[in-house]
């Protein structure tokens, strides 16, 4: 309970972090390669967003608009407001990091229980071999890769744009192999640790088969690392997602992530904070209830 | 087909959803065994996934790809290129460019009048022109427009495209608070009167500019400044928008109400936003795009070669690259130093082997051939005078000459490589020692206006083809000037070339007064004039061809069927 009152202390402290260090950085929302057609006119443009008032002005009525669910009017994008911006583009982000992650766990979990019963043999060597091309091998790079060949060469998937599920075919391979990767080799390092234990031995001393053995009493075990993992790999899924996002020219959030900043769309910038921030809190938090519903022992 | 979008987009949602869900509850199974939500994830996933299976975005007739998002498609708001092509896709002037050579050609007007000393134009409007919605457009609207763009409040950038008119810069200035006094009145529904400050030869092609288009006026009055929201969206011209989805499409539907509907060919169009030229390429060579209608979307690195290819369309467009020098500081005050350095400078070896795309070596800020216009040469490459005028300032051989910066933006190769290339031009011909700073956009549009640099690469887009564009930004008071150099000489020249009705004297007042600007106080010194490219395969689209405005307006684009 106490984590869920810290929420808002947190986000009112990267709100205002944010706002004063962005406010620091050379050069502003209105710098512009045409000059204003005349003074009156860029004081108008800037009156408009309450630019022309104290700094300590503007962060009050900045956190008046937020605690009302306000996040204010992008500064660049003169024709949408920034939760107007996040509510067009958050969705796809969520879909594009949940499929992805749906990737991670459904190739991830059978090749690390596979890797790990035929530990040593051909399967575990494959698993490992595909595992570390997954983990080394850079969404900037797989991404193009799988284009070329899926997409240009063989022509089995569109090679970018968003709308169908044959668009959504690749991007969600390039993002979620890394994971699958991950996931792979956290299950495998979890199996062999549980396979070693004494109550495999007892089950197994149960007369129970191998197969029922497998499924209750070692995957679950061994799982508790990887759900442990979820919290931030979703975290990461939906935030990493900005490279997949350019490459796919899919409307996500990631084309805000750099260019907010690169144009000093300052409340854009500040709604991606927050809305970021508030986001890993609850993954984070979202896990660590989960490991504890799995795993009784965590946090008695 | 709004709804069909926001339902695909809706879906897409539901699909990542489920298939959380269904992962999810398949791990709960195997955790506590009973439940049977693994069922239901199952059944929802799959009906998710065969949901978004059976309605893939439909393809529109014609597809192109338009660059990055727009930051508004306001026509009296926007200031990019890329914005004011979806915005010429919805909105008409009374003029419109002519799709062969980006000249005028009638538009919401069928014909006009000048009057014998260019100063007063009687545009008659089409009885038929009418909004998307069936509304008339009728002439007391245009007036009001304009009187809305160049109120300050509106806070319109392009309102100095209004300074030709009588009290048009009065009024953006805030001298004249009463937009009612613009020089522009309608004398009846269908004709409206303007009144010029001065000859102004290219005011019919200001006419079909963006920021002159009528808007429509209840809808303006309903919403405001966001009134390009409006749904319908009253539009002027060949196309109305459709559906708007922010850093993917705009999709615009034929406008059956426009006066020329019958010349509009594609029924849809879709315009793609993005800022991956690769990506975009991709898209292109795989038939998605049928046109890529921003040089900057097409990968510099690989500008060359498609160049070469038969789809891809090479021009000579308007616009122009040069270095500007702070006169406000040493060593630059010196008119001497600033002359020795462009002297200094090899420009065919930047186009030769950087730009590489047949870009014309110009020492000028106007690119040759605009309206009709010749640049003077300016300082050519002349290493001997540049050292002998660099030791008249008092550094021979470059002693005892100060560090300098040469600043540039960061995001292109091309910028980058060409700082490389003063950088070792001005040590091998005078000694000079420079050092690089690149700087990311803002910073270096923040730390140019402040006139904290050395020097800095510069460029410029002009609005309309004659020098005007290109040389009014050096006047003294300009905002655009960035350089610290005033000179009255040079304004006076401007004012004379602006009174001036016959068009021969008037570019040779032009030219004296870039000669001052190039050859003799040398605040600025260009580098070389820019190339258009855009990609379409001339077997799929037509009604597009290469002109210097790069205006490819969309009432004649078509696409070809096989």
């Amino acid at each position: 309970m106490a984590r869920v009152a810290l929420i808002p202390v947190l986000l009112w402290v990267v709100a205002t972090l944010s706002f004063f260090l962005l406010r620091a950085v050379p050069g502003g929302p209105f710098d512009r390669e045409r000059a204003p057609a005349s003074r009156e006119v860029e004081a108008a443009l800037k009156a408009r967003y309450h630019w022309d008032e104290p700094l300590w002005r503007q962060y009050g009525r900045y956190l008046g608009n937020v605690m009302h669910g306000d996040l204010g009017p992008s500064l660049k994008y003169r024709n949408h407001s920034v939760n107007d911006l996040l509510g067009q583009t958050v969705p796809v982000s969520l879909a594009l990091g949940g499929m992805a992650f749906g990737v991670a766990i459904g190739l991830g979990i059978p090749l690390g229980v596979l890797a790990a019963l035929k530990r040593g043999g051909w399967a575990d060597y494959a698993a490992a071999g595909l595992t570390l091309v997954g983990v080394c091998v850079p969404v900037f790079v797989l991404g193009p890769l799988l284009v070329l060949v899926l997409g240009l060469w063989l022509e089995w998937f569109p090679v970018a744009l968003w709308g169908s599920w044959q668009n959504a075919v690749l991007p969600t391979l390039t993002l979620g192999l890394y994971f699958a990767a991950r996931v792979a080799r956290w299950m495998r390092e979890g199996m062999i640790e549980v396979l070693r234990s004494s109550h495999v031995q007892t089950a197994r001393a149960k007369g129970l088969s191998e197969t029922a053995v497998i499924l209750r009493h070692v995957v679950p075990v061994a799982l508790v690392p990887v759900i442990s993992y979820t919290g931030p790999m979703l975290a990461d899924l939906l935030t990493g997602s900005f490279v997949v996002e350019n490459v796919f020219q899919i409307p996500g959030t990631g084309a805000f992530f750099i260019n907010s900043f690169f144009s000093r769309d300052y409340t854009m910038m500040m709604g991606m904070v927050l809305f970021y921030s508030l986001l890993l809190q609850v993954l984070n938090l979202f896990s660590d209830l989960l490991l504890r519903w799995v795993d009784p022992r965590v946090g008695s | 087909m709004i709804h069909s979008l926001v339902q695909q987009n809706a879906l897409v949602r539901k699909t990542g959803v489920f298939c959380c869900l269904h992962w999810w509850a398949g791990l709960f199974e195997s955790l506590r065994p009973g439940l049977s939500v693994r069922a239901l994830g199952v059944v929802l996933s799959v009906c998710a996934w065969v949901l978004t299976g059976c309605s893939p975005l439909e393809r529109a007739d014609l597809v192109l790809h338009n660059g990055p998002e727009p930051e508004t498609i306001d026509p009296q708001i926007l200031t990019g290129q890329a914005d004011g092509r979806i915005a010429s896709a919805l909105f008409e002037g009374l003029t419109r460019f002519n799709p062969t050579n980006g000249m005028a050609m009638p538009g919401l007007a069928s014909h006009w009048e000048i009057s014998s000393d260019g100063l007063t134009y009687l545009f008659f409007l089409r009885p038929e022109a009418r909004w998307s919605t069936g509304e008339p457009i009728e002439a007391m609207e245009v007036v009001w427009s304009w009187r809305r763009a160049v109120t300050p409040a509106t806070a319109a950038d392009y309102a100095s495209q209004f300074f030709c008119i009588r009290n048009g810069r009065a009024i953006v200035n805030g001298e004249l608070r009463d937009a009612s006094r613009l020089g522009a009145e309608a004398l009846d529904a269908h004709t409206v009167r303007v009144h010029l400050e001065n000859p102004t030869p290219y005011f019919l092609e200001l006419a079909a500019s963006r920021v002159f288009s009528p808007i429509p006026r209840r809808a303006v009055e309903r919403l405001g400044d966001q009134w390009i929201r409006a749904e319908p969206l009253p539009c002027s011209g060949p196309y109305q928008l459709l559906s708007w989805r922010v850093n993917d499409r705009f999709r615009l539907r034929r406008n059956p109400q426009y006066w020329d509907a019958a010349q509009v060919t594609a029924e849809r169009i879709d315009i793609l936003c993005g800022d991956n030229p690769s990506t975009a390429l991709n898209l292109f060579l795989n038939g998605e795009v049928d046109l890529i209608s921003d040089r900057k979307i097409i990968p510099g690195e690989l500008g060359p070669e498609l160049a070469a290819r038969p789809d891809f369309h090479r021009f000579d467009y308007l616009g122009q690259d040069f270095i500007r020098f702070n006169t406000t500081r040493k060593p630059f005050q010196d008119a001497r130093v600033r002359r020795a350095v462009a002297m200094a400078l090899d420009r065919s070896r930047i186009t030769a082997r950087i730009t590489r795309m047949g870009e014309r070596p110009s020492a000028a800020v106007t690119p040759a051939g605009t309206g009709g216009y010749h640049p003077p040469a300016g300082l050519s490459y002349d290493p001997a005078t540049a050292r002998r005028l660099l030791a008249e300032a008092g550094y021979p051989e470059g002693r005892g000459f100060p560090a300098i910066e040469y600043t540039f933006n960061v995001g292109s190769r091309i910028y980058e490589q060409t700082g490389v290339e003063i950088q070792s031009m001005l040590r091998e011909h005078l000694g000079i020692r420079v050092e690089l700073r690149p700087l990311e956009w803002k910073t270096y549009l923040a730390e140019m206006s402040a006139l904290n640099y050395d020097f800095i690469r510069g460029s410029w887009v002009g609005d309309y083809d004659d020098p005007m564009t290109f040389l009014d930004c050096f006047l003294s008071d300009s905002g655009n000037n960035r350089t610290g150099w005033k000179d009255v000489r040079y304004d006076r020249l401007l004012q004379a070339a602006a009174a001036e009705a016959d068009p021969q004297r008037r570019l040779g007042i032009l030219r004296e007064a870039e000669t001052l600007l190039v050859v003799e106080a040398v605040p600025v010194t260009g580098l070389y004039s820019h190339v258009g490219l855009y990609a379409a395969d001339p077997r799929k689209v037509g009604g597009i061809w290469p002109n210097r405005m790069d205006e490819h307006p969309f009432f004649s684009m078509r696409r070809i069927r096989p």
